[in-house]
């Protein structure tokens, strides 16, 4: 029998040989490779968290100053609470977007914190995750153990606009961070806003925006006034557990500011009746 | 190239490099260039020619695929059912694109994560479907390597070309070292700024349409008649 390469019997034997063959290769070498894909990720990761804390490692080199700086890590819930469970290997990309297709509820998010010791000071890592212009941003910002006094910060993202949005990854953005204060003396949470016109970066819980990048400045926003706000609930307790004087402090300051703070209002109205 | 050494001996009477087989690799460098003649591929060298790291490694991708995609089918070319031979091409191209990315993810993270979904594109290539149609179909093992290898290197000089000048202008760097120094950029008191235009999209088919015309003008049989 002559072979005939075009007859339909042929067709479906070739077809299904080279798919088969294509694809058993392709998952061989997924499967092969797969291990040192996610060891990036995992180093990947780990540098991220790093470079909140300013520390500056290599990937190869992430693993073991992790491991040296950060000595504990927590899970929290929506309250602030301590939950069981491992903070590093929670995905909190996936988690916000299964959060955003409702599959998972707003009493179900987890809230990873790493707590790192540098220098002798304790900093605490919190991851953020948002949604920019065209993708996801995400980011970590580490807060002093005052509970909330930003330490440093860093943001990355899946593709925002080169040169516009995509400048949130770049020290120019991340930088004034630095110093700015998620809560005001008295303890009360305000968050960070991201100004759109830079006019107003003297406020300390404020950073200017990337020109260009408004979406992506108010995703950076969002992101930080909606996890922040969880943090700094979970920050809280951390303060009261190390209880030296706050608490009475804090009461104390209460009722006095009630006071300075209706004086200073009274002198400020004199001073303007007076420039007047 | 070191697989010279390992290829398949062709016909006798033609030696491996004979001026034919050397016409394969020295004719898309220029005159029959896949993006500035035939102009193929133009997608992939407005989106990764923001800085040359990715153009070069885009342009490795590119030529793996190529190479490999055109031997494996000019070795099935008799063996391809006619009628389902786009998409048996497919399939390889699918399957070697689906590689390529598997091993840059394990193996260069960096740039994987900056060439990200675009090596996913090269399958929409059309310097790919065009050279395993074209000429794999058609021609013997060996020379459907070289054509795919010269095809490949046309592609990526002009890439290469193209990102060298946008990241010259666009960030200040070559491969990402600073080259334009930073003191005389206007944040620290120069009067210098980047290029935003450069980093965008459309800079990089006017530096094509630059690249065209001064080609053109040197060589001018690739001239049309009006």
């Amino acid at each position: 029998m002559a072979f005939d390469k075009n007859s339909n019997q042929f067709t479906f034997i070739f077809a299904t040989v080279l798919v088969v063959v294509v694809g058993s290769l392709l998952a061989v070498t997924y499967l092969a490779l797969k291990p040192a894909y996610d060891e990036n990720v995992r180093r990947e990761k780990m540098q991220n968290i790093l470079a909140s804390l300013k520390v500056e490692v290599d990937r190869d080199a992430a693993p073991a100053k992790y491991a040296e700086l950060i000595t504990e890590t927590a899970l929290v819930d929506g309250a602030g609470k301590e939950l069981e469970g491992d903070a590093f290997s929670l995905d909190v990309l996936k988690q916000y977007k299964d959060w955003k297709a409702g599959v998972v509820k707003d009493e179900e998010l987890k809230y990873p914190v790493y707590k790192a010791t540098l220098d002798g000071q304790t900093l605490f890592v919190l991851p953020l995750v948002g949604t920019g212009l065209w993708g996801p941003i995400w980011g970590y910002v580490s807060i002093k153990d005052d509970g909330r006094t930003i330490f440093g910060s860093t943001f990355d993202h899946k593709g925002e606009t080169p040169g516009l949005g995509a400048e949130i990854s770049t020290p120019i953005f991340e930088q004034p961070f630095e110093g700015k204060t998620i809560a005001d003396e008295t303890g009360a949470f305000k968050g960070i806003t991201v100004y759109k016109g830079g006019t107003q970066t003297a406020d300390p819980h404020g950073v200017d925006g990337i020109s260009g990048g408004t979406i992506t400045s108010q995703g950076v926003d969002e992101m930080l006034k909606r996890l922040l706000a969880i943090y700094d609930k979970y920050l809280k307790t951390q303060l009261v557990a190390v209880p030296v004087t706050t608490g009475p402090a804090i009461l104390g300051t209460d009722s006095l500011s009630l006071d300075s703070m209706s004086i200073t209002v009274d002198t400020t109205h004199t001073a303007s009746l007076n420039n007047r | 190239m070191s697989t010279a050494t390992a290829a398949p001996a062709a016909k006798p009477a033609e030696g491996l490099f004979s001026k034919k087989n050397r016409k394969l690799i020295t004719d898309p460098l220029n005159d029959n260039n896949p993006i500035t003649v035939q102009v193929l591929g133009i997608c992939s060298a407005l989106a990764i020619t923001v800085k040359v790291q990715n153009a070069v490694v885009m342009s490795l991708s590119v030529l793996a695929v190529v190479v490999v995609g055109n031997m494996v089918i000019s070795a099935l070319r008799n063996l391809i059912p006619g009628r389902i031979r786009i998409i048996a091409q497919l399939v390889i191209a699918a399957g070697l694109v689906t590689l390529v990315d598997i091993v840059l993810k394990a193996y260069v993270y960096d740039v994987s994560k900056q060439v990200g979904v675009y090596v996913g594109l090269i399958i929409t290539n059309c310097i790919l479907m065009g050279r395993y149609e074209a000429f794999a179909m058609g021609n013997k093992v060996w020379p459907s390597a070289l054509d795919g290898l010269g095809n490949s290197l046309g592609y990526a000089w002009i890439l290469v070309v193209v990102a060298f000048f946008r990241e010259l202008f666009g960030s200040g760097s070559i491969m990402g070292l600073r080259v334009i120094p930073e003191s005389v950029y206007a944040t620290s008191g120069g009067a210098y700024f980047n290029n935003n235009m450069m980093i965008l999209p459309p800079m990089a088919l006017v530096i094509v349409g630059i690249i065209i015309w001064i080609q053109r003008s040197r060589n001018t049989k690739l001239i049309e008649q009006a």
